[in-house]
């Protein structure tokens, strides 16, 4: 049953070292502030999953907590490069990091297993493509009635997943609307399941005209942390537009080694939550 | 290239005239965007637009800088999760166009967006997959846009990330892909499409000013030439227009927010 907690505890709590992590959102909802969090508790060795990476993995890639990453697209939406993700990749900085490279049909059949207690995902894919001779956990079946051959990809079941929603209410029920990715799938799918919201209310209700409500109720979720904001720069539909510019302003962040440690230190590392990652930024010309 | 618009401008106009109205169409972000939503904005008003975040038929104001934009979501027909685009509407086969970019093309349409040399230790690392090999594989046309350039046009891709017509005639037909695969590639300099027999991507034209010796000089294997090759007719008054008023309203929005 969810608990209500700040989310230093919620983080502190669910987050271990080596871990499974899981930090899904698919372009809309990314649990940026939880990220943050995971990288100011100084997590290390994780293994994290997501479609994609985005800018939120090529900073926990880059403030070394990650040692493997899985995913099924890593670039900078609509930009460009990861150059963090591409840094630890091509030349293992600031550590090496393992890859487990599918394309997104794979990785969503694989949450939905994993969501559904069942082994393997099953999906009409890859054939022809080179990933499965790179990716032991690519593999193709035989269908028992029809004998067409099928890909199957091991069930993601990760030891923590964590995801960011419009609401909750006082009993941890969670809300959220629009794009809403794998982040349902990635709760079932989960050992562990944090969800950051932008408000906690008395009653759960969409707006009216909102696309694709999905609500996860309490019992399947540990914890509940109120974050608003906590999506930025990704964006929270009915809250805050994506923020266009800074993921446009990441590339020269995070193109050199030293101006991401420096940005990671002040904004990140050098404050205690998101109101205050916000401020830090705000003071900052250019988010430099 | 006559005066009066540019490279980008014609290859994405030169797209955009191949979106059928009322297909429905999985679009990618950057310039097979661009070229979708001039498509519903001029001859195509019944295109249903559907982003792999789930959005089936968006009618965004302006371009996403993300394949998920709010935007996006706020003018769909339906918003689906992720698992059931995957699953219900691109495996289940009711996709009519896909339209896929990058880094590196063959002669028979497979693509690379994976890595540029040595899987393990590669020179440069691409995004990746994301939903190319099964749009590539599904949908029941492709479409590819990508510019012209000796190290894109290969004759050996680094890796293949997604099929086009594999090693030639009957090569879909052998992996049992449901698709027809790609039918036509769009770059700056012209169009490729598959030699009907062959399935070998064959200069079937070439846009105004460019000459055949150009293409077939920026292409890194000996390019099949049509017997005829045609000249794209150039883009109207109105495409340019439209795609302009587009391109304008996009770079106004994204640098506000």
């Amino acid at each position: 049953m969810a608990e209500i907690v700040p989310l230093r505890e919620a983080i502190r709590h669910a987050v271990r070292d080596g871990d499974v992590v899981a930090l899904e959102g698919f372009t809309h909802l990314i649990p940026f502030a939880a990220g943050h969090e995971i990288i100011r508790q100084q997590r290390r060795h994780l293994t994290l999953v997501r479609m994609t990476p985005d800018v939120i993995y090529d900073q926990v890639i880059g403030a070394g907590c990650a040692a493997k990453l899985v995913f099924s697209w890593g670039g900078n939406p609509g930009v460009g490069s990861l150059h963090r993700f591409r840094d630890a990749v091509e030349h293992g900085w600031p550590a090496p990091l393992a890859v487990e490279e599918h394309a997104h049909a794979a990785m969503a059949a694989a949450y939905v297993a994993g969501a559904s207690g069942l082994p393997f995902g099953v999906l009409r894919g890859y054939l022809g493509s080179d990933l499965p001779k790179y990716n032991p956990n690519i593999k193709f079946i035989e269908c028992p009635f029809t004998g067409e051959r099928l890909a199957a990809v091991p069930a993601i079941r990760p030891d923590v997943s964590v995801i960011h929603a419009q609401k909750a209410d006082r009993r941890g029920n969670v809300l959220l609307w629009g794009v809403t990715g794998v982040q349902k799938e990635a709760i079932l799918a989960a050992a562990r399941a944090v969800v950051t919201v932008e408000e906690i209310v008395d009653t759960l209700e969409p707006p009216r005209h909102a696309p694709n409500p999905v609500v996860l109720p309490a019992w399947v979720i540990d914890a509940v942390c109120e974050v608003k904001g906590g999506a930025f720069p990704s964006y929270a539909l009915g809250y805050y537009p994506r923020n266009n510019a800074f993921y446009t302003q990441w590339d020269g962040i995070s193109r050199d080694r030293e101006t991401f440690g420096a940005w990671i230190d002040r904004h990140v590392r050098g404050t205690r939550d998101v109101a205050e990652f916000r401020r830090s930024l705000e003071a900052a010309p250019q988010h430099a | 290239m006559p005066e009066g618009y540019t490279a980008d401008e014609m290859m994405t106009i030169a797209a955009a005239r191949l979106v059928r109205n009322g297909a429905a169409v999985f679009v990618g972000i950057g310039l097979p965007s661009a070229a979708a939503n001039l498509a519903r904005l001029t001859h195509a008003p019944d295109a249903v637009l559907i982003y792999e975040s789930g959005t089936i038929g968006t009618r965004a104001s302006v371009l996403p800088l993300s394949i998920g934009d709010g935007e996006l979501a706020e003018t769909a027909d339906a918003v689906v999760s992720v698992p059931e685009m995957f699953a219900y509407w691109l495996q289940g086969g009711r996709i009519d166009l896909g339209f896929l970019g990058a880094a590196q093309i063959d002669r028979y349409a497979n693509i690379n967006s994976t890595v540029i040399g040595d899987y393990r230790q590669p020179s440069t690392r691409l995004p990746g997959a994301g939903g190319a090999p099964e749009i590539a594989a599904s949908c029941k046309e492709v479409l590819i846009t990508l510019r012209h350039a000796r190290r894109a046009f290969v004759e050996t891709l680094d890796f293949v990330t997604s099929v086009g017509h594999v090693s030639g005639s009957g090569g879909r037909e052998q992996l049992r892909l449901p698709g027809k695969g790609p039918t036509a590639v769009i770059t700056d300099l012209g169009i490729l499409t598959p030699h009907p027999s062959t399935c070998e991507l064959t200069l079937t034209s070439v846009h105004p000013g460019v000459t055949v010796d150009a293409v077939v000089a920026v292409t890194g294997w000996p390019l099949e030439v049509a017997a005829e090759v045609a000249t794209t007719e150039p883009p109207s008054a109105k495409e340019l227009a439209v795609l302009r008023d587009l391109q304008q309203r996009t770079l106004r929005a994204h640098a506000q927010s």
